[in-house]
């Protein structure tokens, strides 16, 4: 039954990093936004099972957050922006997508030397979840740095958060979890209003965070 | 009935601190009409402020979440007493803005309402017991100030206020990342819940934490706070964010903002210190700080626009005062703590200047603005005045809080010594050159009259000076009583 319970737990959080490996090769926006809906279910079945296995029924509202607001509302608003903007054929990479996925490779194998060797006392579960969190957040990281338009990196960023909400969930007992994803949630809402009121397509003509870093008084 | 008196019971200072701007907050974003709006955020800053000062009187008993102790009360002193003398420039600041049409009433309303939501933010992070909270309110604070940082909606604004969100957010991610790894090494010692994440039960129980995960734990947290604090290697959102925002959040992100992030690295700082198998905290500040010391007095050679230029001294000094905490000790906490103190009332009436510099010239470029003492000579000698003491000349408070620093630095790791000095030598001969084409010479562009009120600008002035000339003894035995327990 333990090892069972580990097995799903393990399975759940290790897709995660396989979801996180497909943002990374992904060259369409609305299938980007697709794979991190995907994302994010993936990460509220993994924090409810954490929440069935250490009784920790607060946990079920992070899942439910997850669920609802970053698999759900979130990507169809992201959606809605991309088709507004006219943007869904851009997604420009700085990095090929080879290499990126070699970085990623070697991001994972990093993340997990280093968290198991550090945790040698903590709790099994915690421990397989620091590693597999670790790994998504560089993973959210890479991407980025390895992508310039500012609908992607907002993805990017929601992914890192996806990281930390199970890292937070995996840490036996921890409280303030449900605060403090709510806290991020709302971080991200406003910067999706915020891309949706601003307009940047409107204003910068790009959402391409290279062409926003122009001219500015002081380069040549 | 019981209900009422309990809460009256519970209600002391510490609740005043925070429940003052977050009141604000609803009634500054309901009321319309700006001139009312504007006293009123000067009215709410100073009862925050006084409310503060009476900590130092009477300190309310520790909670699980809040707490007071001799640390946390100075940056809150520091916090409020900025966050009112800028709610003060503000007031005659923004009015000038609604003028020249760069803000409408509506926005007006939103930006007084978000100053509160901001020093909310930064009081609850200042005074939470738990590094839970802590993280919450920093994300609160950098939240706020990115909508102020955007709210001209030029261009130039929302690029920097997008550039602050990234760069912010992936901080704050990974400092959330180091705050569960410090819960992960503190609960097989402490035990699952709240007392795993209370910060004055982990110091007192730090022996038993698990030093490899706090040794990653520590790296985290140092570069996600640190990127808040506009350390070198992740400073690159701190001078578009100062530049293109209202000065008046150019002076409080310089003077306040910045201390929060680095009073969360300091209670980690402290925490490794408190557990002896862990790394040396010290070392890795010494080197952050050094490089954005040193990184930018030689970025301030190239600046163009003034509000740039004072936001790259601001990341030299925010790297004098983390190298000076790394160093640690005695003298340089007590030279760190000092020059923290100088800075935030310094760089925030050099904005003060320089905000009023910006309205009557109409622009921000250097090139534009010359002989301001001939011009404006109130405006343009407070700003000779202010660049003066900032660059560390006698005989302000700068210069007395980075000669103890030199000097202690001096007796412990010469080389280190002679790196600081390089950077503050070079920093100095920047700030300088600049100001000579500011400052004097034929006056160049706009003669316009400055609106906006000189008061605040000259009392943070005054402040400094008096602190260069004679520190106060309660005061020295206070900043060495906090730099014996910073370890």
């Amino acid at each position: 039954m333990t090892s069972f319970v580990y097995d799903i737990a393990h399975l759940l959080a290790g897709g995660m990093v396989l979801v996180s490996f497909m943002l990374l090769y992904q060259d369409r926006m609305h299938g980007l936004l697709n794979v991190f809906a995907l994302h994010a279910v993936v990460l509220a079945l993994s924090v409810a099972w954490e929440a069935l296995i250490q009784h920790a029924p607060h946990l079920f509202i992070t899942a439910a957050i997850a669920l609802v607001v970053k698999a759900i509302i979130i990507p169809l608003a992201l959606h809605r922006i991309v088709r507004r903007l006219k943007i869904h054929r851009e997604v420009e990479v700085v990095v090929g997508i080879g290499p990126t996925m070699l970085a990623g490779m070697g991001l994972v194998a990093l993340s997990t030397a280093l968290m198991l060797r550090v945790t040698p006392a903590a709790d099994a579960l915690s421990r397989q979840d620091l590693a597999f969190a670790l790994s998504v957040v560089l993973l959210g990281l890479l991407m980025m740095v390895t992508r310039r338009n500012a609908v992607s990196q907002v993805v990017g960023l929601m992914s890192i958060e996806n990281g930390l909400i199970l890292a937070a969930a995996g840490a036996k007992g921890m409280p303030l979890v449900v605060e403090i994803s709510v806290a991020f949630s709302v971080l991200v809402a406003f910067i999706v209003i915020g891309i949706f009121l601003f307009r940047i397509r409107e204003r910068f003509d790009t959402v391409d965070v290279q062409a926003l870093d122009r001219f500015r008084g002081e380069r040549q | 009935m019981t209900a009422l008196a309990t809460f009256l019971g519970g209600f002391d200072a510490v609740s005043a601190v925070l429940l003052m701007p977050l009141v604000a907050v609803f009634v500054l974003a309901l009321l319309p009409g700006y001139r009312v709006t504007a006293l009123l955020n000067v009215l709410a800053s100073f009862l925050t402020l006084l409310a503060a000062l009476s900590l130092f009187v009477v300190r309310p008993a520790e909670g699980q979440l809040l707490f007071v102790d001799d640390l946390n009360v100075v940056f809150i002193a520091l916090n409020t007493l900025v966050g009112f003398t800028t709610s003060l420039f503000s007031a005659s600041y923004i009015a000038h803005e609604l003028e020249t049409g760069r803000l409408t009433p509506a926005y007006l309303r939103f930006y007084h309402a978000m100053y509160q939501a901001m020093m909310f933010g930064m009081n609850l992070a200042l005074l939470a017991n738990n590094i839970g909270l802590l993280w919450v309110a920093v994300e609160l604070a950098t939240l706020t100030t990115v909508l102020m940082v955007g709210i001209y909606r030029t261009h130039e604004a929302l690029e920097a206020a997008w550039k602050y969100f990234i760069l912010g957010s992936v901080g704050i991610a990974l400092a959330l990342f180091g705050t569960i790894l410090v819960y992960v090494a503190a609960q097989p010692a402490i035990g699952e819940g709240l007392d795993a994440m209370t910060w004055t039960i982990l110091i007192e129980r730090a022996v038993a934490f698990d030093p490899a995960l706090l040794n990653v734990a520590f790296v985290f947290l140092l570069l996600g706070y640190g990127t808040k604090v506009g350390l070198a290697p992740v400073h690159a959102w701190l001078p578009d964010a100062h530049a293109e925002g209202p000065t008046p959040i150019s002076a409080v992100l310089s003077g306040l903002l910045l201390n929060v992030a680095l009073y969360a690295v300091l209670r980690f700082k402290m925490l490794m210190s408190a557990n002896a198998a862990a790394i040396a905290p010290g070392p890795l500040m010494v080197i952050m700080g050094l490089t954005s010391l040193v990184f930018a007095a030689f970025m301030l050679y190239r600046r163009r626009d003034i509000k740039r230029m004072f936001a790259y001294s601001s990341i030299e000094h925010m790297g004098i005062i983390t190298f000076a905490f790394g160093m640690g000790g005695p003298l340089a906490n007590f030279a760190g703590l000092l020059h923290m103190t100088m800075h935030s009332l310094t760089k925030s009436a050099i904005f003060y200047a320089v905000g009023n510099i910006a309205q009557a010239k109409g622009t921000q470029k250097i090139a534009d603005i010359k002989g301001l003492t001939e011009s404006h000579p109130v405006l343009g000698w407070g700003l000779v005045v202010g660049v003066a003491a900032i660059a560390g000349l006698p005989p302000f408070g700068v210069f007395m809080s980075e000669f103890l620093l030199v000097s202690s630095t001096f007796a412990r790791a010469p080389y280190l010594a002679v790196m600081l000095v390089l950077g503050l030598l070079i920093g100095f001969g920047a700030l300088l050159l600049r100001l000579s084409g500011l400052a004097f010479g034929t006056p160049q562009g706009s003669l316009a009259p400055v609106k906006a009120s000189y008061a605040p600008m000259f009392l943070h002035l005054a402040l400094v000076l008096g602190a260069g000339i004679y520190l106060p003894p309660p005061l020295v035995a206070w900043f060495q009583h906090v730099a014996r327990l910073l370890g």
